[in-house]
């Protein structure tokens, strides 16, 4: 073992312990560079015969390429080292809270409205619209209902002392729909309505939505197959059902409609969600369309019985309160 | 209605039980609402009497009975009821029965003494809800029998909400009819055979109403015995009925009126003078009526008076003077047919609705009075005595409503309902709901029984067939009809669109009442605004409001005084103002306040401002793509506004909303800070979208460069930007504020503002030079026009 030999064993532990870069370049100069022991080794080559300077040179730079290798090495080690530094430094607590990240959202009211229309928009109905301060001609007389008839007494109805009235329904967008137009008609007409009633379960104002279908062919068998169609779609399930005569004057036959529910005890009762029937010939021939040669069925529905079922509102007050507790839940 | 089951199956044969019954009601469109069963679980309970009662030794408010159960040797019971006493007949849970309520009946020992047995309330049966005492039975009760053979229990009081096309069905003749349609059984009642007449009183019967008033039958019955007492059986079905025993002779009216549909009324006879006259009222007529109040009438009304002064109001009430006393002795009896249209909508003008009025509404067969007349007068001979007079009868037959003639279809029926129905099952359902039927070649001609008023037209026969044949009955399909696709205007923003947006940008959406309070309209400012309601449900909920933000701003307080300090709500909904028709305008609401963003850990919490609200509304405005067509303006604003910190907003120059801080007096009256900013617009023009037109996008790079200048502070950003604009043209592709200053290093009144212009020209890159000389330019027309200087 020569002295380079014993040299560069020393250079290469010097390199492994040099632990910044500034360092590890210090040592390059000092082993590599002008006055390094690679360069003083190459220098005394010229006083040695041919044949040793041809093996010493090779052992010179064997020794230069191991120094030249472990600088490398050693390099790479200290800029990982640095870079792991680096990111350690650079490491945030992901789970912080991010930046305006809160969102609003639509009241439950709606989002079931908006879901009853998209699934009837499907089925080709179109949305159509009324006002809500409505005439008595297109809220009563024009379906059916007489003055003072006794039919009127289910409405409590809102008056202004013009006569106009707060619609009680939402039927009376059917009558201006079908007026001035022909069918076939498929409509729906979400919206405000009013009856003069306030307790825990009645609000003075609530939400309808009114479907109307007009055509050649439509029975009383197609509205059963339209309406258990819509439940289904509307609480993605099936139930049972039933349809159970019941009376409004602008329709006959008319009919109820009740799911069996199930409650949170395990019992299950008949709950009515809907109204509907075949569209009275008198209220066809008021917006002049021929009842001959037309039929139709009207379904009126409200909207707070779907959304409470839908998402298990139990008290109806909620609803117009506006509380965030509450509104926050359906973000 | 409401009525006792075993009373309705005396009437009608039906083999089906009590659960199948109401269900089969229901089905048929009489809907059952309340089914409460009676007398169930009273199998160890006799009729006893009391037949000894001493003080019990050691308890003040019991006493110790001996009663006879008819067991030979009397019971001892201690009892605490405040009504025990000697004589009575009271019901008797024996020892081993087990009551309604779940009480066992065992032999006890109360405070010392024996006690075998409870005597009971009839609440305590389970028979009815009075609790105050034990239930007294008449005094002929049989000593020993079973409570429930002596009351004709079990029975069930069932309740059904009828529909006002059914009047028919108020009474159980009526719904026995339905009963035997829908079980394919018949009905029992017979004739009614007329009364013995025994005396010759008479009063002569004038009809003066038309068609009000077609038939008015009358009877005097003379020395009844004021003291009778209504038996037992019709007390109890009275009461099962939901009507309360009175007196004998109300009782029976009543009675009949729920068994045949027919309403009667009784006066005392000796009250009347001269004859009776059935006529219209005279506008201004005043009668004090039965319930003690006073009615004011106008000729719409149906009065009977007699020769001298009104009796009673027609089909609503009866007077109070003639009517029945405990002393009265002679009666007239009224069995009359009023039109539904003379009755409809009188009781409710009196602030009145009875059973009469509830009936003749809806329309009484008009053939019902006679029957009705007799069995009123059987069942008083029977309960009260006394002589029945010669039946006293005035009508005018041509004034009667005729059974009406309708012709059914077999095609109408089968396209109306989907389904074929059989004709013998159409023939079938039509003869037992009591029609006549014709067959024809295409269908059926059908005369209908004179009490169903809902018959007439094909469409009602339509409903008769679907009822009784069963709405599950008929299958499901599916509309086949042409079906025309949608138009969706693109140029348009969906409703829903617009709220998801808004929710995505942290708001809620909130659902007021349309109606509000005319104070607190005008503490906003809106007083004499909106449409007042004519009835309102009170003064909170009277006026349809004309702005959505005093009930929104309300809802942003329910929030505040529960914690909630940073609120966002929005609300979509119709604004109101008087008109012809009013106006109903689709409006968005929107009520903020607290810090600006939700509270976060690495920024700093700042209030909410104007420009936080005003970023949400360009968000909006930046959706219909038409940016350019809006503008804000500082003038102009509604009282509800901060004067200096609110913004009119208009398009193409007109008005279209408002927003800003509230005004701070208004704020304070609202017990609210000033972070709260709201925004009101109209709904509309916030829906329309522009459909886009694609322009070919620049080929050469803009140039920015950026001045910053001096103007007064009363120059406006927007007419800074007209300048900038209107000195560059074309050139100017983008104009961006990014600092503005005042205080320190600027002189008082003035304001620095810092902003970058982005220059574009489409056909070649701008050099330095263009770039330079649009600065000056721009510098130029600012100094000249907005006192503006460059700053250094």
């Amino acid at each position: 073992m020569d002295d380079l030999e014993s040299r560069a064993v020393q250079a290469e532990a010097d390199i492994n312990k040099a632990d910044t870069l500034e360092a590890l370049d210090a040592l390059r100069v000092g082993l590599l560079g002008k006055s390094g022991i690679v360069t003083a080794a190459l220098k005394t080559l010229g006083s040695l015969p041919p044949e040793e300077k041809k093996v010493r040179g090779a052992e010179v730079n064997r020794v230069k390429e191991r120094i030249a290798d472990a600088l490398a090495a050693r390099k790479l080690v200290l800029e990982q080292a640095e870079l792991d530094r680096r990111l350690a430094s650079e490491t945030i607590d992901v789970s912080l809270p991010g930046r305006d990240g809160e969102r609003g959202g639509i009241h439950p009211i709606t989002r079931a409205l908006e879901r009853i229309a998209a699934i009837f928009a499907r089925l080709g109905y179109q949305r159509a619209d009324g006002p809500e301060i409505e005439d008595d001609w297109h809220n009563f007389e024009a379906l059916n209902f007489p003055p003072h008839h006794p039919a009127r007494a289910m409405h409590d109805t809102f008056y202004f002392a013009d006569g106009r009235l707060l619609r009680t329904h939402t039927s009376p967008v059917q009558v201006r729909s079908m007026k001035g137009r022909q069918p076939p008609i498929r409509i729906i007409a979400p919206g405000k309505v009013y009856r003069s009633d306030s307790d825990q379960t009645h609000s003075p104002m609530f939400h309808q939505i009114e479907g109307l279908l007009v055509d050649e062919t439509s029975s009383f068998a197609d509205l059963k197959g339209t309406l258990a169609e819509f439940i289904r779609a509307f609480f993605e399930r099936d139930f049972e059902m039933r349809f159970r005569p019941s009376y409004f004057p602008f329709t006959e036959p008319s009919a109820e409609v009740d799911i069996r529910w199930e409650t949170a005890d395990g019992q299950s009762r008949w709950l009515e969600v809907l109204g509907c029937g075949m569209v009275h010939p008198n209220v066809l021939a008021n917006c002049g369309i021929d009842p001959e040669r037309y039929t139709g069925f009207a379904f009126g529905l409200g909207v707070e019985r779907f959304a409470m079922l839908r998402y298990g509102v139990t008290d109806l007050r909620a609803f117009f309160e506006n509380d965030l507790r509450f509104l926050k839940q359906f973000a | 209605m409401k009525f006792s089951e075993n009373w309705l199956r005396e009437l009608v044969d039906v083999q089906a039980d009590r659960d199948q019954l109401a269900h089969a009601l229901t089905m048929a469109g009489l809907e059952v609402e309340e089914l409460t069963p009676l007398g169930e679980g009273l199998g160890g309970v006799v009729v006893a009497e009391i037949i000894g009662a001493e003080k019990h030794p050691e308890a003040d408010r019991l006493q110790v009975c001996r009663v006879d159960a008819g067991e030979g040797k009397p019971l001892q019971i201690v009892c605490g009821a405040p009504n025990a006493r000697v004589g009575i007949k009271v019901p008797l849970a024996t020892v081993g029965a087990s009551l309604p309520g779940g009480i066992q009946i065992k032999a006890a020992r109360l405070r010392g003494v024996e006690s075998f047995g409870m005597l009971c309330s009839a609440k305590e049966l389970g028979v009815d809800n009075d609790a105050s005492g034990l239930m007294e039975l008449p005094s002929d009760a049989p000593v020993g029998m079973m409570l429930v053979d002596y009351l004709g229990l079990p029975d069930a009081s069932i309740e059904l909400k009828l529909t006002p096309n059914r009047p028919d069905c108020l009474g159980l003749y009526g719904l026995a009819h339905d009963v035997a349609a829908l079980f394919g059984s018949r009905v029992k009642t017979g004739e009614q055979a007329a009364a013995r007449v025994t005396g010759d009183a008479r009063r002569a019967i004038r009809l003066e109403a038309g068609k009000d008033a077609p038939r008015y039958l009358g009877r005097i019955v003379e020395g009844i015995d004021p003291a009778a007492r209504t038996p037992l059986w019709l007390a109890e079905r009275l009461r099962r009925a939901g009507l309360r025993p009175i007196s004998a002779v109300v009782d029976i009216t009543n009675y009949v009126m729920l068994e045949l549909g027919q309403p009667m009324h009784a006066f005392d006879n000796d009250r009347l003078e001269g004859d009776v006259v059935v006529r219209h009222a005279r506008a201004g007529e005043t009668l004090k009526l039965l319930d003690g109040s006073e009615a004011t009438l106008d000729a719409g009304f149906v009065l009977i008076a007699d020769d001298k002064k009104a009796l009673a109001v027609a089909g609503v009430m009866g007077g109070f003077d003639s009517r029945v006393t405990d002393a009265t002795r002679n009666i007239f009896l009224e069995s009359a047919h009023f039109a539904p249209a003379a009755i409809m909508g009188r009781a409710r003008k009196l602030g009145l609705h009875t059973d009469a009025s509830h009936r003749f509404e809806r329309g009484v067969d008009p053939e019902l009075p006679r029957r009705a007349l007799e069995r009123a007068t059987e069942l008083l001979l029977a309960i009260a005595g006394g002589k029945a007079g010669p039946v006293l009868d005035a009508e005018n037959l041509a004034d009667l409503p005729r059974p009406a003639t309708v012709t059914l279809r077999r095609a109408r029926l089968r396209r109306v309902l989907g389904v074929e129905v059989a004709d013998a099952e159409v023939a079938r359902i039509f003869t037992a709901l009591g029609m006549q039927v014709e067959p024809q070649a295409d269908g059926w001609r059908i005369i209908a029984p004179s009490s169903r008023f809902d018959i007439e037209r094909e469409e009602d026969l339509v409903e008769e067939v679907a009822r009784i044949f069963g709405y599950d009955n008929i299958p499901t399909a599916t509309p086949a009809g042409a079906l025309a696709l949608a138009a969706e205007p693109e140029a348009r923003i969906g409703e829903l669109a617009l709220r998801e947006q808004l929710a995505a940008r942290g708001y809620h959406e909130a659902v007021n009442l349309s109606f509000v309070s005319a104070e607190l309209l005008s503490r906003w400012g809106f007083a004499g605004q909106g449409v007042p309601l004519a009835n309102p449900l009170s003064a909170d909920l009277a006026v349809m409001r004309p702005s959505l933000l005093p009930g929104l701003v309300e809802a942003l307080r329910h929030n505040r005084a529960r914690q909630q300090e940073r609120v966002r709500l929005f609300e979509v909904a119709r604004v109101f103002a008087e008109g012809n028709p009013p106006a109903e305008t689709p409006t968005l609401a929107i009520a903020a306040c607290g810090s600006a963003r939700a509270e976060q850990w690495g920024e700093p919490s700042r209030a909410l401002d104007f420009f936080d609200l005003k970023g949400d509304l360009d968000v909006l405005l930046a959706w219909g793509g038409e940016a350019h067509r809006w503008a804000v303006h500082a003038d102009g604003l509604p009282a509800w506004l901060h004067p200096g910190r609110g913004a009119r907003v208009s398009r193409d120059g007109e008005t279209m909303g408002w927003l800003g801080a509230l005004h701070p007096q208004l704020a304070k009256a609202l017990d609210l800070g000033p972070d709260v900013h709201v925004l009101e617009m109209a709904l509309e023009p916030l829906l329309t979208r522009r459909l886009p037109k694609a322009q070919p996008v620049a080929r050469f790079p803009s140039v920015r460069r950026d001045i910053a200048i001096e103007v007064p502070e009363d120059v406006a950003w927007s007419r800074i930007g007209e300048v900038v604009r209107g000195s560059l043209g074309g050139a100017l592709k983008e104009l961006r504020l990014f600092d503005r200053y005042s205080g320190k290093g600027i002189e008082a009144g003035r304001k620095s503002l810092a902003m970058g212009l982005i220059l574009q020209d489409a056909s070649r890159t701008l050099t330095d030079e263009d770039a330079d000389r649009c600065v000056r330019q721009t510098l130029a027309a600012l100094e000249q026009t907005c006192k503006a200087k460059l700053r250094g």
